[in-house]
């Protein structure tokens, strides 16, 4: 038995910032101080605050270090272990206060989330099944097996409100009920577990599967013995390794202490779960795609109806959820329908994963209750926008999703609200945007993504995105007229209505919604040829000021083709037509001199 | 596994560990002196003794550690066992042996052992 438990964030962030370096000086300097029955170094999921990795937390006392370095170990090891004394300059300055150190918990990045799909994150170590039995793991199935008909877990579930959390936000139970009893005689259904997080700039479903896993293998086997299945599919993308790795770690796991496999729990109730490794096309998390994908084809939607309750992988009726949707599951079995539902909104229930990315302090991943407000979530635990820029707008939903201006702050975030305002909850990406932002170019940015995204099978999609496209990068570029902002809108609308999946209906999402709030940026590159965030290259110009410039040749050192020309001491001057609009010189001029406009 | 028994029987062993990295409520703080006059003493086997004792008989929110030098170095090892809303409570020269009985009888069931007490 351990007196101190070391826990390093091994999720994808913090490994990339150096953690299993700090992980391997911890296991070195802990046997050099022949204190290895004494501390254990276990490595964990995703703790959230992704900005200040590798982090790492010491129990018993709770002190939490982030950007800890290689060399900083053997003073850790020497004051804190040994000593007892906490390494204060490593310690998360929002955890300091005057009469000593604070808990994590009560620091701004965390007092307001709640965690439930993340609960385990950052907390066990994901390559253990038993420390996963030891904050309740697989009880809920237990219970489900021993306790529960197929039919009282799906009123549970109906009863508790939950709703998709991968996009859509179907009810989680009727999708379950549908897949019960749509086919009555069905010799066999699947259950599916969309992993395939494709929305850039989201990653909760991957942190879930790094911190977490065996919460999803509870869930699915809890979801088989609801509608009548005996397999599980995964389908996870292979850009995810640790996630990949652990998941089958832990089927490993699972299948040795028989809780997957024949006859869980002397119930007569067999499941198995696969993992099926997606190549990272965008088209697969759409639920048709996946399942063509599964089956061994290319990854093409087909049309609906028949919806996959009815005939899904292999033509069977299967469900399909989102990794974070399954997370919620053993809670609600375990704390009931009416605990989850006292969370959130009227139509919304739970609580929601939000990656927080772009022009926010603490990027990473938060669990904040449905209904919480925009402003909270950027100004309280996102710590605002650096720099001391203004905030413009927010990003929800990916490429299928739409911006929340700053008119919008106050919005309670759910399903609803957020469809009401022309955007999407979507997989939960958040990315934070400020002055600095042209709002032309994010939405240009996001069709060059579907451009490359859209599997081709359906004209709308394939040839109407790409044209939407060209006419974004024809305002871009100061070339189109009034008229090219019609036919974008218009079109927009035809490849919403005649597309043939999600991908298409809501690939024109980011340019309608940007044209809603922000019409007059889309305007000011058409008419007065200019980019108001002084982000469009092509719209562009810089210029010297004589009168601030001094002639101290900085801005002639960093050009890259030479286009700055004058004497030591004398104004300096651009030549446009050498100038590629880097922003170098600008960086290195000291005395504010050179403008872009 | 065959049964919810079963499963029950490695939470129950498990929790115990894991308690370890509870912040939950309001937390009992056991600290021994570690500084070097403690360490000669002999306080690394107490410090073990009480974090080991604690998981194993599952002992909620208590949290053991370790601190530096207290100044009474001529009663090393000592242990102060602090409650919330209680007075610190301060244990000397202890063993082992006598971390386990400050477990049951002070941290269990709340009586203060009072013949190891600073006089």
């Amino acid at each position: 038995m351990y007196r101190s438990h070391i826990l390093v964030c091994g999720g994808t962030g913090c490994t990339s910032s150096g953690s299993q370096l700090i992980i391997d000086a911890l296991e070195k300097e802990i046997k050099n101080a022949e204190l290895e029955s004494e501390v254990q170094v276990v490595r964990t999921g995703c703790f959230g605050l992704c900005a200040l990795g590798p982090i790492m937390i010491i129990y018993p006392e709770g002190t939490f270090y982030s950007m800890v370095k290689e060399e900083d170990i053997p003073e850790i090891i020497s004051e804190h272990l040994l000593k007892g004394r906490i390494v204060t300059r490593l310690v998360y300055d929002e955890t300091v206060t005057n009469d000593g150190i604070k808990s994590l918990k009560d620091t701004d990045f965390y007092k307001k989330q709640q965690r439930v799909a993340l609960k385990n994150c950052g907390v066990i170590n994901p390559e253990n099944i038993e420390e996963y039995i030891a904050y309740d793991g697989y009880a809920a199935l237990g219970k489900v097996l021993t306790e529960m008909t197929p039919e009282d877990v799906i009123d549970t579930i109906m009863e508790s409100g939950l709703r998709g959390r991968g996009g859509g936000g179907f009810s989680t139970g009727l999708k379950w009920k549908l897949a019960r009893t749509i086919v009555p005689d069905a010799d066999q259904k699947y259950v599916c577990c969309n992993a395939d997080e494709g929305d850039p700039g989201a990653f909760m479903d991957r942190s879930v599967l790094e911190g977490d896993p065996h919460a999803l293998l509870e869930a699915m086997a809890i979801a088989g013995y609801a509608i009548g299945s005996t397999q599980g599919y995964v389908y996870v993308r292979a850009e995810y390794p640790i996630a990949v790795e652990r998941l089958q770690i832990a089927i490993n796991q699972a299948k040795e202490y028989g809780l997957l496999g024949d006859n869980i729990f002397e119930s007569g109730f067999s499941f198995d779960v696969d993992i099926r490794l997606g190549a990272g096309a965008f088209v697969c998390g759409e639920e048709t795609a996946l399942m063509t994908s599964i089956e061994g084809h290319r990854g093409e939607p087909r049309p609906r109806p028949p919806f996959p309750a009815e005939k899904g992988l292999f033509q069977k009726p299967t469900i399909l959820n989102n990794v974070e949707t399954y997370a919620n599951i053993p809670q609600i079995i375990l704390k009931g329908a009416d605990w989850f539902a006292s969370m959130g909104t009227e139509k919304s229930k739970g609580t929601k994963v939000f990656a927080l990315g772009g022009k926010i302090n603490n990027t990473g991943l938060v669990e904040v209750p449905m209904g919480t407000t925009l402003r909270e979530i950027v100004e309280e635990i996102g710590g605002g926008i650096p720099d001391g820029k203004k905030f413009k707008a927010a990003q929800t939903g990916g490429p299928s999703g739409g911006c929340i201006p700053a008119q919008h702050l106050d919005i309670e975030i759910d399903y609803d609200n957020l469809i009401a305002i022309g955007s999407m909850m979507g997989s939960g990406g958040l990315i934070v945007m400020d002055e600095d932002n042209c709002m032309v170019d994010i939405a240009k940015f996001f069709l060059e993504f579907t451009v490359e995204e859209s599997c081709g099978k359906c004209t709308p999609c394939r040839i109407g995105t790409k044209r939407m496209y060209e006419l974004l990068t024809k305002i871009t570029e100061g070339n189109a007229t009034m008229e090219d902002l019609d036919k974008l809108e218009e079109l927009c609308y035809h490849i919403k209505e005649n597309s043939l999946c999600g991908l298409g209906q809501t690939a024109p999402n980011p340019v309608l919604s940007t044209l809603k709030f922000f019409r007059e940026e889309y305007i000011a590159h058409i008419v007065d040829k200019t980019c108001p965030a002084g982000v469009c290259k092509s719209l562009l110009s810089f210029e010297i000021d004589k009168k601030k410039c001094i002639g101290c040749t900085a801005c002639t050192m960093v050009c890259p083709t030479a286009a700055i020309s004058g004497t030591v001491k004398n104004p300096h001057v651009i030549d446009k037509s050498k100038c590629i609009k880097c922003g170098a010189c600008m960086e290195k001029c000291r005395f504010n001199a050179i403008s872009k406009k | 596994m065959k049964s919810l028994a079963e499963l029950k029987a490695i939470r129950d062993k498990m929790q115990g560990q894991v308690g370890l990295r509870d912040e939950e409520g309001d937390v009992t703080r056991v600290v021994v002196g570690m500084a070097t006059c403690g360490i000669a003493a002999g306080a690394r086997p107490v410090l073990t003794a009480f974090s080991d004792g604690v998981q194993e008989k599952n002992v909620k929110n208590v949290m053991v550690t370790q601190t530096g030098c207290i100044g009474l170095c001529m009663y090393e090892p000592v242990v102060e066992v602090m409650v919330p809303g209680n007075e610190k409570v301060t244990y000397v020269k202890m063993t082992p042996e006598k971390a386990m009985e400050v477990i049951d009888k002070h941290l269990i069931r709340g009586t203060v052992v009072s013949e190891y007490t600073i006089k």
